[in-house]
């Protein structure tokens, strides 16, 4: 049997039976399709291989293309209003807030009007919190793929969140357009942007990796959710400013990363506020949660069709 | 010399018993942990075995130690009845789920089929779901822009191609699905039951198109229960029970060896020992079995075709009167109809010396509806009333409706209710 690969050398019917048989890298049956090479890949891999095994994301970035699509696309079908409703809904938001908080409440905005000052910290926290319930769900809610068919089970997450992007990417249009309503002009800072939502993403990967991969054995998870996100809403300044927190708590809630998002945003969109440098601390919480619930993940996943 | 192309070694899959039952809460995990400790400490007394006694301690072998490799190009059938580690083994070849033990290899792009329309969503158009299912099987984009026509021909349902598949019939989805999935080109393909869909003359195309997916080089391996099909597309066949591999050959020897052990279909039955065969001191059952028009013993039966039930019985005391009559049920219990051989001239309340017999009742075409069918088989007699012997769920048989357009449901695809579908003529004049 011919073996294109160092992994596969020497092992032919006798020696792979008996003794432990060489793994080649996973990726390796990806290589083979154009049909060409005749590589033995071996499952479960041995031991001691790439615990993320990015190299396979990436092979299946099609996929994952096609699942975001169809979130995409089903989404709004059979709904009168449509895509409407991506435009509809923080706008039904910032009125509610504009007139409890902002007039009711009295809440001070400082020098932005309270509209903006919301919407530029609700824009980042609807991708979270979208991102986040899409996630959270997203293994349960695609049981019959799940049992049905091979696929790195991370797509489905990952997946969830890359179409909250989309109604991001509208929502900072109408954020732009807000702004020019009320005669403001983003500076230079707006540059470091980016980097803030990069957080927000990051988080709620983090967060939808975890809780997916344990709402497959606990479905507690999706019971708690909601409560969980609401309670997270009111403990970060959305509505109201940083200023409003006493001194006392102002470490544990800059430890929230949301709230080092909320307030990146209004930082590099209005000069409101300023740079908390305990977004770092947070910023390097997150990366572990991540990098930690990525491994998990990988580790338990094949397990997935058997318990969901 | 040919490479192998699927090896597997060992493999063995444990289910804890009330696994697929349902998910663990939190709470109940938090209970297990808390008694970890003890179980803990009952295992170092003895580790549970690994095989039948497993099943005492909450656990099920679904597989037990599967081995065995495929070359490459070849068409291999597995068959066993339900639950004997088919669909397990398919999933851990597919790597849907992993196994306890063992492992295996494969040499090349592997593409499963466990179901037909796997990730349909109903809400997007027969066009989109060609490329969503193509993708979730593992077709790349530009593959299936490619073969897109062809997928769309071989599905016969261009014209609503782009209507939302929650619009289709039962059949079209299905026909749908089928044209995507007979359009992969993997080195390794995996199909489970998926062709028990589906009317009789697509199944024929979807077979067809298989065979000529074997015939290119394509290492196949086919999870049936119809050895029908099995003998037809495989050379090789696999038979598995209770997670072991009974037998490993020719696809025609092990699929007699399996329809012999009487776990095959359920289209014929057969009594060889006399002595404990349905039936009293006069009469005693000895097969049943179900025939299409063609003769042939089969499960599936075309809604147009004619069916045959043959009765076998050896008659051992002479001078009764002995009255054969079957007993036909639908799906849902409902008793379609009983008939009796009454009416026969040649045996008209003549009484039967003592022989083997056949009596065979035709039921004509078009006439049950589609879907299963329970036949009871009976010999009764009359003045005085004996029953001779009942045996309730004697055969079974599932008649496949057509998409053709020639049977009672004309060109109709949707759900048609009714225990029977009979094609009866109609006339409609112009009367103004």
């Amino acid at each position: 049997m011919p073996a294109e690969t160092e992994g596969t050398e020497g092992d032919d019917r006798s020696s792979g039976l008996a003794g432990v048989p060489p793994a080649p890298p996973l990726e390796a049956l990806h290589s083979t399709g154009d049909g060409s090479g005749r590589i033995l890949a071996r499952f479960p891999p041995a031991r001691g291989g790439s615990a993320l095994r990015l190299h396979e994301l990436w092979s299946y970035r099609e996929l994952l293309y096609f699942l975001v699509w169809r979130d995409l696309k089903v989404r709004y079908r059979q709904a009168a209003l449509g895509a409407g409703w991506v435009l509809l809904q923080p706008l039904l938001a910032v009125t509610l807030f504009s007139v409890v908080f902002g007039r009711l409440a009295g809440i001070s905005s400082g020098n932005v009007p309270y509209p903006l000052f919301f919407y530029a910290a609700f824009l980042p926290w609807q991708l979270f919190a979208y991102s986040l319930a899409q996630s959270g769900n997203s293994l349960v809610s695609n049981e019959r793929l799940i049992t049905k068919v091979y696929f790195p089970r991370l797509l489905l997450p990952a997946g969830a969140i890359i179409a909250g992007f989309v109604d991001f990417a509208i929502g900072f249009l109408l954020l732009l357009g807000l702004m020019l309503y009320y005669g403001m002009v983003p500076t230079a800072a707006v540059f470091a942007l980016p980097l803030f939502l990069l957080l927000a993403v990051g988080t709620a990967l983090a967060v939808g990796i975890w809780l997916s991969a344990l709402n497959v054995a606990y479905r507690d998870v999706q019971h708690a959710l909601p409560f969980l996100t609401q309670i997270f809403f009111f403990a970060t300044p959305i509505a109201y400013p940083s200023t409003l927190i006493p001194d006392s708590w102002r470490i544990v809630v800059g430890l929230n990363p949301m709230a080092g998002v909320v307030e990146g945003f209004r930082w590099t969109l209005f000069q409101e506020g300023h740079f908390e440098p305990l977004i770092l601390v947070s910023a390097l919480v997150v990366a572990v949660l991540l990098l930690s619930g990525i491994v998990y993940f990988r580790r338990v996943e094949t397990t997935f069709a058997d318990v969901i | 010399m040919s490479a192998p192309s699927i090896r597997a070694v060992e493999l063995a899959k444990r289910y804890r018993i009330n696994q697929r039952a349902g998910y663990e809460t939190l709470r109940e995990a938090v209970a297990r942990a808390a008694s970890a400790p003890i179980r803990a400490l009952q295992s170092s007394r003895g580790e549970p075995g690994h095989g039948r006694a497993g099943a005492l301690d909450g656990y099920h072998w679904a597989l037990d130690e599967v081995s065995f490799e495929v070359t490459e190009g070849e068409v291999v059938g597995i068959i066993g009845r339900n639950g004997a580690g088919k669909t397990t083994l398919l999933k851990i070849l597919s790597r849907i789920t992993e196994p306890t033990r063992g492992f295996f290899e494969v040499g090349g792009r592997v593409a499963s089929l466990l179901e037909v329309g796997t990730g349909f969503h109903p809400e997007l158009t027969g066009r989109e779901n060609v490329y969503l299912n193509g993708a979730i099987l593992g077709m790349k984009r530009s593959e299936i822009t490619r073969k897109f026509d062809e997928i769309v021909a071989f599905s016969e349902i261009e014209r609503f191609i782009n209507t939302p598949v929650k619009r289709y019939s039962t059949g079209m989805q299905v026909r749908l699905a089928f044209a995507v999935a007979a359009h992969l080109e993997p080195e390794i393909l995996l199909v489970d039951e998926v062709l028990a869909v589906g009317d009789a003359r697509f199944q024929r195309k979807c077979l067809a198109k298989m065979e000529d997916v074997g015939r290119h080089g394509r290492t196949v391996l086919f999870i049936s229960h119809n050895t029908t099909a099995i003998t037809r597309l495989c050379r090789r066949a696999i038979w598995l029970d209770a997670g072991r591999v009974v037998d490993d050959g020719p696809a025609h020897r092990v699929a007699a060896a399996y329809l012999g052990s009487g776990l095959g279909t359920r289209a014929a039955r057969e009594w060889p020992e006399l002595a404990t065969a349905p039936g009293d001191e006069v009469v005693r059952l000895c097969a049943v079995r179900v025939r299409a028009e063609g003769g042939e013993i089969t499960d599936a039966l075309d809604i147009r075709k004619s069916i045959t039930v043959e009765l076998e019985y050896e008659v051992l005391e002479p001078r009764w009167v002995l009255v054969p009559n079957l007993h036909f049920f639908n799906d849902e219990g409902a008793y379609v109809f009983v008939t009796a051989d009454f009416h026969d001239p040649a045996w008209r309340r003549k009484p039967r010396t003592a022989g083997r017999y056949v009596s065979t009742l035709e039921i004509r075409g078009n006439l049950l509806a589609e879907g299963g069918i329970l036949v009871g088989a009976a010999i009764t007699s009359f003045n005085p009333d004996v029953i001779h012997l009942y045996e309730r769920d004697a055969v079974s048989f599932q008649v496949v409706d057509s998409l053709d357009g020639d049977s009672a449901r004309g060109d109709y695809a949707g759900p048609m209710p009714g225990v029977v579908r009979p094609l009866l003529p109609w006339t409609t004049e112009r009367v103004e």
